[in-house]
């Protein structure tokens, strides 16, 4: 017997502040203006995408003392602009990155619960963490997290959220004009929540939202990021993007679910994706040639360079040889703000690794970035791309994809034109939208509601 | 083309079904749908209907409540609210012309996260953001966060009610700051040196105070407004000083004319002890109404929903009852009394808003005190402010 095809889960993730997006091209446009972002939004409903995906980050970026200027920068706030493109799309779910770090339950959860109203059930949270002092400037708790602490902070910042996503049943306003009864239960909202880090009781002011709680996605790579979306998230946005490593983390979550009593299919793995799409496999290869080397520029190489070795490599020429010199290891890191620099974990071993790489290869600094980088995970016409996402996604690589283009805000518009009608011929993304909810889109149950 | 000088600036303070605490009950109310996108569009679309200036959305950190600091456990009245900036946010692209002034609480809230909110809202709705800020001393509020305990008060002139205005001052502060650290040109995109922004037109605003400091820069670029529109509702000489201080818009609750008089006295001595006599400070006088052509029916309206309620309904703000002509004689009196523009709360939203855009409107368009087409784009233009200048900016 064959095993059924699975249907793909396809979002969008609007082009974030790291140099992914291509700013410099003529055809980029705003990265603030709400027509970009009603675009973008609109192009992934009109493809049919179960979700628009926004990233977050509480302070711009800094490197060796300022503000990390070549990238883009700048960004609106999630959940005012989540409200907005509430308005201008129907059916597409409304995917927004917050932190439990620098927020308190109470208002996260008024928020979300607010923008399932609405928006008629369409709220995603990706769930992140930070601890940070250099993020924490910015708010009244400032820099107070233990790095340990931060995902036993997350858990509980969750499950208090999610105590008050369910003080509310669903079935308390009477609003019965004749008998003047507008509320059943004087107590609607009631929650006490006592513990290590949050201590709050009363009653939450945002009856029950269509979804009953927003989806939740989880992002983290660490064994406890991991333990924590099995045990919690109904999505994870991960960054194993190759067939074998999407495999690989796809068994592993997967097989953490059976101990929390849930199915496989009660999460779903959406890595993040980059195209380069052209009308054949050989345009595409020099699109993505020429993608990468606007992505990389000499400034950037050096910068991105800089990540590794922790020092300041401006005088370094990017088309010349890697510094003789060996990386900083010092706590205070050149880089702020940023996740990635911690990928080094050796860096002196990446710095010989590297170097070794580019005399092999006789390659500058430019040249080393542009290949260590990562490559855009699809590359080709758009029967390649249509035909390498469906086996990704049968060869439970993955659940689907969130996708990153590279243009703002029109660097999906092709993709749905020209890819998704042949996912859809060979039967394995929608022709229309079946329910109203994101929770519908990704086939997940609605949340029991508690009778009162 | 600016108003005449005789015109007056006209706002609508949005409230669930209305504010008196019976307007749900009302055939015209729908109550059941206050929790929909389509309730709040229905009602802004209408106020832009009527050429007004804004609407504000009223907003709390927890459930509504009859009584000053504690919760009441009554079911016969409307309670549960969706967040008033997300509110204002959903209805903006659905506006074109008409501001959106969500209430957002100084309190228990993060000044670095309502400033790039609404910077956001100005940016979705191309230069229409306001807020209305307001604190709360509530400790069933308190306890929602449980960072701090609030201690019980009674009266205005306790010193925890002077900290609260303190830190309120502080949050407005930090907020507009903000909203100057990214100057208006500081996204350069320079092809030529690969610097999408000019560092030097970025700003820490390095805020420092009792409650919170604040780092800066906004992660939101400075919003079309350059600052969105401040607004906070005033009883008092301590929320006076906090009008006179730090808002754009204050909303007074005068009972006639004379006190209108007073208390413009004592907030514009305010506005010159704090230095500001030279800042344009629009002072609005708040009214809840019942509008009727006939003036007998909303007088009668008003008492069968006080009968509803099952006691007379009081307010901060004087209670109108009566027909456009008889509102617009009493608008225009207190307009001479220093007053240039009012918010009016409507008893029913489903009648008296549309009372107001309908009834109203023609009336002081008639008497030549009221815009006939909306003559600016932003909602500064149309309160006749300008553009601020970055306080970061080089002369």
């Amino acid at each position: 017997m064959t095993k059924p095809l699975k249907q793909i889960h396809l979002a969008a993730h609007f082009p974030g502040v790291n140099n992914t997006t291509v700013w410099s091209d003529p055809r980029a446009g705003s990265h603030i203006e709400f027509s970009s972002f009603a675009h973008f939004a609109r192009t992934a409903e009109r493809a049919k995408f179960d979700f628009l995906f926004l990233a977050e980050g509480l302070r711009l970026r800094e490197q060796g003392g300022e503000i990390y200027d070549l990238d883009v920068v700048g960004r609106p706030d999630t959940f005012t602009v989540l409200a907005a493109l509430a308005a201008v799309t129907e059916h597409l779910g409304l995917t927004g990155t917050i932190n439990s770090t620098f927020n308190e339950p109470y208002e996260v959860a008024r928020q979300f619960a607010s923008l399932d109203h609405l928006s008629g059930g369409r709220s995603a949270w990706n769930v992140v963490t930070s601890w940070d002092a250099f993020t924490g400037e910015n708010f009244r708790r400032g820099g107070f997290l233990p790095q340990e602490e931060r995902y036993s902070r997350a858990k509980e910042f969750l499950a208090t959220a999610n105590e008050l996503f369910d003080s509310w049943h669903g079935d308390e306003i009477l609003a019965d004009q004749e008998t003047g009864t507008f509320l059943r239960d004087a107590k609607a909202g009631a929650f006490v929540h006592t513990g290590q880090h949050f201590d709050i009781h009363g009653q939450f002011n945002v009856p029950r939202s269509p979804q009953g709680r927003p989806v939740i996605f989880q992002a983290g790579d660490s064994e406890e990021g991991r333990e924590f979306a099995a045990a919690e998230a109904d999505a994870i946005f991960s960054r194993h993007g190759t067939l074998e490593a999407g495999q690989a983390f796809y068994t592993d979550i997967k097989s953490r679910l059976a101990k929390y009593g849930r199915r496989p299919d009660q999460l779903l793995i959406l890595p993040a994706a980059t195209f380069a799409l052209a009308d054949t496999d050989a345009e595409a290869e020099e699109l993505a040639r020429e993608v990468r080397r606007q992505q990389v520029s000499g400034a950037t190489a050096l910068k991105h360079l800089e990540f590794v070795w922790n020092r300041d490599l401006s005088a370094y020429d990017p088309e010349g040889p890697l510094p003789d010199i060996d990386p900083d290891v010092g706590d205070d890191h050149i880089s702020k703000g940023r996740a990635q620099v911690r990928m080094y974990r050796d860096p002196i071993a990446t710095a010989h690794e590297w170097r070794e790489l580019a005399e092999a290869n006789k390659w500058s600094i430019r040249d080393l970035v542009i290949h260590t980088g990562n490559r855009q995970n699809f590359v080709g016409s758009p029967a390649t791309l249509a035909r390498t996402i469906d086996e990704f996604v049968q060869a439970d690589a993955s659940d689907g994809f969130i996708l990153v283009p590279h243009i703002t805000p029109t660097g999906l518009d092709e993709f749905a034109d020209k890819v998704v009608p042949l996912l859809q011929e060979k039967g394995v993304f929608r022709t229309e939208y079946e329910g109203t909810t994101l929770r519908d889109h990704l086939g997940l149950a609605h949340p029991e509601n508690v009778p009162s | 083309m600016s108003p005449a000088p005789s015109s007056l600036h006209l706002a609508v303070a949005l409230d669930g079904t209305g504010w008196h605490p019976a307007s749900w009950r009302e055939p015209v109310a729908s109550p059941r749908d206050l929790f929909t996108a389509a309730y709040w569009a229905d009602l802004v679309t209408e106020a832009e209907r009527g050429l007004l200036d804004f609407v504000t959305i009223e907003d709390g950190l927890g459930l509504q409540s009859s009584h000053f600091l504690d919760p009441d456990e009554r079911t016969d009245q409307v309670r549960g609210r969706l967040d008033a900036v997300l509110i204002a946010s959903r209805v903006a692209p659905l506006t074109r012309h008409i501001g959106l002034v969500p209430t957002v609480v100084s309190t228990h809230t993060e000044p670095f996260h309502i400033s790039k909110a609404i910077a956001t809202l100005d940016h979705v709705s191309t230069g229409r953001a306001g807020l209305r800020v307001q604190l709360t001393a509530r400790p069933n509020e308190a306890a929602h966060f449980g960072r701090r305990e609030i201690p019980r008060i009674d009266a205005y002139d306790q010193p925890v009610i002077h900290d609260l205005f303190d830190e309120t001052a502080d949050y407005v502060e930090v907020v507009r700051r903000l909203w100057d650290s990214w100057e208006d040109d500081a996204e350069i995109r320079d092809t030529a040196t690969g610097r999408f922004i000019d560092c030097d037109k970025l700003h820490y605003i390095d805020f420092e105070g009792r409650h919170f400091s604040v780092k800066g820069p906004s992660i939101t670029p400075r919003p079309p407004q350059g600052r969105p529109i401040v607004s906070a509702l005033a009883h008092d000489t301590v929320p006076y000083r906090l009008v006179a201080r730090a808002a754009d818009v204050g909303y007074i609750t005068p009972y006639d004319a004379d006190e209108a008089r007073a208390i413009v006295a004592q907030i514009r001595a305010e506005q010159n002890v704090a230095g500001r006599a030279a800042e344009p400070l629009h002072l609005f006088g708040d009214l809840l109404v019942f509008l009727d052509d006939d003036p007998g029916a909303a007088t009668a309206r008003r008492a069968r929903l006080d009968a509803l309620a099952g006691e007379p309904y009081t307010s901060d703000a004087q209670i109108f009852a009566g027909t456009p002509s008889q509102l617009a004689d009493l608008l225009q009196e207190l307009q001479g009394a220093g007053l240039s523009g009012f918010r009016l709360r409507p008893a029913v939203a489903g009648h008296d808003l549309p009372a107001i855009t309908r009834g109203l409107v023609p009336e002081l368009q008639r008497r030549g005190v009221f815009r006939r087409a909306y003559e600016a784009d932003t909602l500064r233009g149309l309160l006749g402010l300008a553009r601020p200048a970055n306080r970061y900016t080089e002369a």
